[in-house]
């Protein structure tokens, strides 16, 4: 993709790119280039020498059932959040295409959540959930349920769970509404002529037509709940208890903290950025695929 | 559209209310709590409605500061949190703005690799090289400051794809009549691009204040002065462990107030954000 009419010259565009150049080589290439390095190096326990030791830090982790429990944490942490927020999503959009009054306004006030820090929505659900304290743990105990999300990891990633998604629901709701909105009506008035009952329309028509949204949502969901979630785990339960909500991202700051194990930390963050470039490879693959259609 | 619409317009209206409660309940409790003495809150009596104590404790935290954790008033917390995230969505805007501009109205050589380079950062977040990235910051001497907190987040590809995907749109036709008036590079920029992105602007600076303004992890490390923390930092400082420790009506209208700034710009300026959000991420 290339403009017809431009400017000719070397000075002008290098000093324009410059800025960004200089600021993403300084603080991102370099910085990622030394997690790669880090990760083959192993330093000894008081800090005096540092071994080049190829790939004993990877051996070391995969060796551990932490790393792995880590990776179970993740994919449960995901799947549920993906599954609720999108799903929950989904309904508040269908509900809010529908021409009603006052449309609008449910929007907005389904759509500030956005706006919430992960660790801001993190301490809201803390306290709501705060085993002595919190209304809602009141609740459930009246209810016989032995609540506490600081002895129990069930308890604790549950809570995770809900703050992630009530935090995320905003978002998706945004993109589907966009989706369902550029939905030609006069496809679904076919329908309808047809004779086809709204829940009928809705699986055999919208839901296909909506798969494109549907699929970007689930790329970007997996992205945030690795990573935006940090604020949420760290501020609800700290990755207890005992690791029980202790998410990749999670470990790699928890185990690099203090500088205790930085070639361990760095070498989950180089599998972590093999999986993130995965997925971009993957929606990108994807994205290529829309666009000639 | 056809059918019985009365029905099926009563459920709508059911399930979107459930959803407005489900999404504001956390933040009215909050809004309560901070209305109220901590006993009330530690005995778990706090009722579902606001108390006495609004004025005090917003007073008492903005101006004053807890008296345990973390003694910042909150207000200079505020403060930090501010020019954060400004100097991210402006440093953001400027950098790209000014990179696209290179990518797409100039012609030379290694113009796709210099492209590519920024392209690959578009979605590795910093947490992924949090310790490399943190040492270089701290090697330039830049731990406790205001750019140290800012210029790290500034790189990133999102703004620069914005801006080259606004400016592919832009017809060549205006470039070519502003070069029959004799303009330049610089004023094409300046009296014609600049104008038409003014909405790509505005749309991509509100994404971004939201996006410094909640920034956690990389705060959390960087700043090790109480004077230098953000009120994201600040609220995670007050909630102690141990239940009888947290001063909840303070963190509670702590967590008001830091929602508060963010929250106004989404609902003040929505079809700036819904933009933003949908064209830096598609």
């Amino acid at each position: 993709m290339q403009k017809n009419a431009y400017f000719s010259g070397l000075t002008v565009p290098a000093l324009l790119l410059l800025p960004q150049l200089a600021i993403t080589l300084v603080f991102f290439y370099w910085p990622a280039s030394q997690a790669v390095w880090q990760s083959f190096l192993l330093q000894d326990a008081f800090g005096i020498s540092t071994d080049f030791v190829w790939f004993e830090n990877y051996v070391t982790l995969f060796s551990k059932p932490g790393y792995y429990k880590a990776f179970v944490n993740t994919a449960i942490f995901s799947t549920f959040v993906c599954i609720l927020s999108l799903s929950i999503a989904l309904l508040f959009a269908v509900m809010a295409d529908r021409q009603l009054r006052g449309a609008e306004v449910f929007t907005t006030l389904l759509i500030w959540p956005y706006a919430v820090a992960p660790a801001i929505a993190g301490v809201l659900w803390l306290f709501m959930f705060d085993p002595s304290l919190g209304m809602l743990a009141r609740g459930l105990q009246s209810l016989g349920i032995a609540w506490n999300p600081r002895l129990d990891g069930n308890h604790a990633m549950a809570l995770v769970i809900l703050a992630a998604t009530w935090k995320q629901i905003s978002y998706n709701f945004l993109f589907f509404l966009a989706g369902l909105q550029s939905i030609p009506k006069s496809v679904i008035e076919a329908a309808v002529i047809d004779g086809a009952r709204p829940m009928r329309r809705f699986w055999t028509i919208v839901f296909p037509l909506l798969s494109p949204t549907t699929f970007f949502l689930l790329v970007v969901n997996i992205v945030y709940v690795f990573f935006d979630t940090f604020g949420i785990i760290d501020t609800v339960t700290g990755g207890g208890p005992s690791g029980a909500t202790e998410t990749l991202v999670y470990k790699v700051y928890s185990d690099g903290k203090g500088g205790s194990d930085l070639g361990g930390s760095a070498a989950q963050s180089v599998i972590l950025l093999i999986m993130v470039i995965a997925m971009t490879a993957v929606q990108f693959k994807f994205i290529e695929r829309k666009v000639s259609y | 559209m056809v059918e019985d619409r009365r029905l099926g317009d009563a459920i709508a209206y059911v399930i979107l209310s459930i959803g407005v409660l489900i999404v504001a309940f956390p933040v009215w409790l909050t809004f309560v709590a901070s209305s109220w003495d901590n006993p009330t809150i530690i005995n778990g009596q706090l009722p579902l409605y606001p108390g006495p104590y609004l004025f005090d404790n917003y007073y008492r935290i903005l101006f004053v500061g807890t008296s345990g954790s973390t003694r910042e008033p909150v207000a200079s917390m505020m403060l930090n949190s501010f020019v954060m995230a400004l100097a991210i969505a402006l440093g953001k805007i400027v950098i790209s703005v000014l990179s696209a501009y290179a990518v797409v109205y100039y012609r030379f050589p290694f113009r796709m690799t210099a492209f590519w380079i920024i392209f690959v950062t578009l979605m590795l977040p910093v947490e992924v090289r949090i310790f490399p990235t943190f040492k270089v910051v701290s090697d330039l001497n830049m731990l406790d400051t205001y750019q140290g907190l800012a210029v790290p987040l500034i790189a990133s590809a999102t703004g620069t794809l914005l801006f080259r995907q606004f400016f592919m749109t832009i017809p060549d036709e205006l470039l070519e009549a502003s070069r029959i008036d004799g303009a330049g590079p610089f004023r094409f920029f300046k009296d014609t691009v600049i104008p038409l992105s003014i909405t790509t602007i505005a749309a991509l600076f509100v994404i971004q204040f939201i996006y410094g303004w909640n920034q956690y992890l990389w705060p959390l490390l960087i700043t090790t002065k109480d004077s230098m923390q953000t009120i994201v930092i600040g609220i995670r400082k007050m909630i102690v462990t141990s239940d009888a420790l947290t001063e909840w009506p303070l963190a509670m209208a702590t967590a008001m107030l830091a929602m508060l700034p963010p929250v106004f710009v989404v609902i003040v300026m929505q079809r700036l954000f819904v933009k933003g959000l949908v064209e830096t991420e598609k």
